[in-house]
């Protein structure tokens, strides 16, 4: 059974349409980038897979349980980096982590054990008792990220997880997803195409709230030449970036590119 | 409830954490004292007992309440964090009785507080303390309904302001019920039954029943359920706000 799954999604905003029919389905083991341009949707969709919005249609499942009807269950699987990392700015980062660990309905020394584990792999210890408020924004982010891993979970929802972090912290990020890739389904949105190369095993391009494309990250570069015309090898993230920006070029009718794509998947 | 309990704790934490909890508790002290002391003329009165105090709080909170219950989820509306909390395996309800139960407490602190005066009043003279215990009871239960109603309005916006300004209005409309610049109002054309109803929705007059000095049931029944039903409102407001 897919960790995730989401089936024909719809999610309207008064008259706009934000998600648009979006159906797909992540097992464990995936890492899964969410593409797109800003708007197009990205955001929405996770934010219905986790349950914080109710789709207008359609729905979405974490392990097998609605995210609306039976969300209690679903959310214990889930972690969630909601978009811009929010924190509570008055907390400290050590009674901030212990709040989210207490909700998950962890305690003693397992929450003890797990959050000192965690410390250690996001290297939080020089911030522990520190305000969040205070914080740079590379230690938000990570603090972020911390709570969503607390309790150890199946699924992962990550909503730009390397935003505003610099080049090291980026390469930490990417390298911890790696780590804990294994054995959970993990889904993560991104601007960068390079992060999608680094991490991901599959590469879904969303735009205009629909879904145009789903492949691995080497079916996606495959429809670009590897070659420039000099004869030069071309880098992934730039043959990456040529083809999303065919996909999800507003002058192509979203109808067209899915024809496309089949023909190219054929 | 371990859930409602962690979010209680929380939330309590949170009006200490800023210098709002402390400028909160001067205003609301000073507030009381000039109302006590100036405008209910309390040692003029020459009488050992509170009622000076305690005549004034349905006004008082009308302003002060919703300071203290604007910000409950207007404030994590405008940060995101509810989206954090809202991902939490825990039930709605958990949230909202937490984050109320932080705001009463609080308020309840705030009340606490003003006991020098009752010490003030056992020395001068020997006043009633059981209408002193019985009005702290009801003026507290008064602060819960203002703080219930703070929170659903809270729920409705991410702008702290409007929270505030719509907890006022609403609360407002619960005060004046009684009084009979509103009941004159539809007294030439509702039926008796609407008018009484509107009079029965009086905070005042069921504070004033309490204050009185009598623990009266149907008035506690009142505010208990006026509670109820603004969190069961804020609950369902959280819940289509998902949908909206």
């Amino acid at each position: 059974m897919a960790l995730v799954e989401t089936r024909a999604l719809v999610k309207r905003f008064g008259a706009f349409t934000a998600v648009d029919g979006i159906s797909f389905s992540v097992d464990r083991g995936e890492v899964v980038g969410f593409l797109g341009p800003n708007g197009a949707g990205k955001s929405t969709t996770m934010k219905l897979i986790a349950g914080f919005l109710e789709p207008t249609a359609g729905s979405a499942a974490i392990g097998g349980h609605d995210s609306q009807t039976d969300a209690v269950a679903a959310r214990k699987l889930l972690g969630y980096l909601p978009e811009g990392a929010p924190l509570y700015p008055d907390m400290t980062v050590a009674g901030f982590l212990d709040f989210v660990a207490a909700m998950r309905g962890m305690t003693g020394a397992k929450a003890r054990d797990r959050l000192a584990e965690l410390v250690e792999r996001i290297e939080l210890a020089e911030v522990w008792n520190r305000r969040i408020e205070a914080l740079s924004k590379g230690f938000k982010r990570r603090v972020g990220i911390a709570q969503a891993l607390v309790h150890d979970p199946d699924v992962l929802i990550l909503d730009e997880p390397t935003d505003g972090l610099d080049p090291n912290q980026k390469h930490e990020v990417r390298e911890l997803i790696r780590s804990i890739a294994a054995n959970k389904a993990i889904i993560i949105s991104t601007h960068i195409l390079e992060e999608v190369e680094a991490v991901c095993t599959r590469a879904i391009i969303i735009a205009r709230g629909k879904l145009l494309s789903d492949g691995t990250p080497e079916e996606l570069m495959s429809r670009t030449p590897a070659f420039d015309e000099q004869g030069r090898p071309r880098s992934g993230s730039v043959r990456l970036e040529e083809v999303f920006r065919d996909i999800t070029h507003p002058n192509v009718s979203p109808a067209a590119d899915t024809t496309k794509l089949e023909t190219a998947g054929a | 409830m371990n859930a409602a309990w962690l979010v209680f704790r929380r939330e309590l934490a949170a009006y200490f954490a800023t210098p709002i909890a402390a400028v909160f508790l001067v205003v609301f002290l000073a507030g009381i004292a000039g109302m006590t002391f100036f405008v209910a003329n309390f040692f003029d009165r020459g009488q050992a007992d509170m009622s000076a105090f305690f005549l004034w709080h349905p006004w008082l909170f009308l302003v002060l309440m919703p300071a203290i219950g604007m910000r409950l989820w207007a404030e994590e509306r405008r940060a995101g964090t509810i989206e954090l909390l809202m991902t939490l395996p825990v039930s709605p309800w958990a949230l909202v009785v937490g984050k109320w139960l932080a705001a009463w407490v609080f308020a309840g602190l705030a009340l606490v507080l003003t006991m020098p005066l009752w010490i003030t009043v056992n020395y001068l003279g020997s006043p009633d303390n059981g209408v002193i215990l019985a009005s702290y009871i009801g003026s507290w239960l008064l602060a819960g309904c203002y703080l219930a109603i703070a929170a659903c309005m809270s729920a409705l916006t991410k702008n702290q302001i409007l929270a505030f300004i719509g907890a006022v209005v609403v609360n407002f409309i619960f005060v004046m019920a009684g009084f009979d610049l509103v009941l004159a109002a539809v007294r030439n054309w509702a039926p008796l039954v609407i008018i009484e109803a509107i009079a029965s929705m009086s905070f005042v007059g069921h504070f004033q029943r309490i204050a009185d000095g009598v623990l009266e049931i149907p008035a506690l029944i009142f505010f208990a359920s006026l509670i109820f039903f603004a969190l069961w409102l804020n609950v369902r407001i959280l819940e289509v706000r998902k949908a909206a």
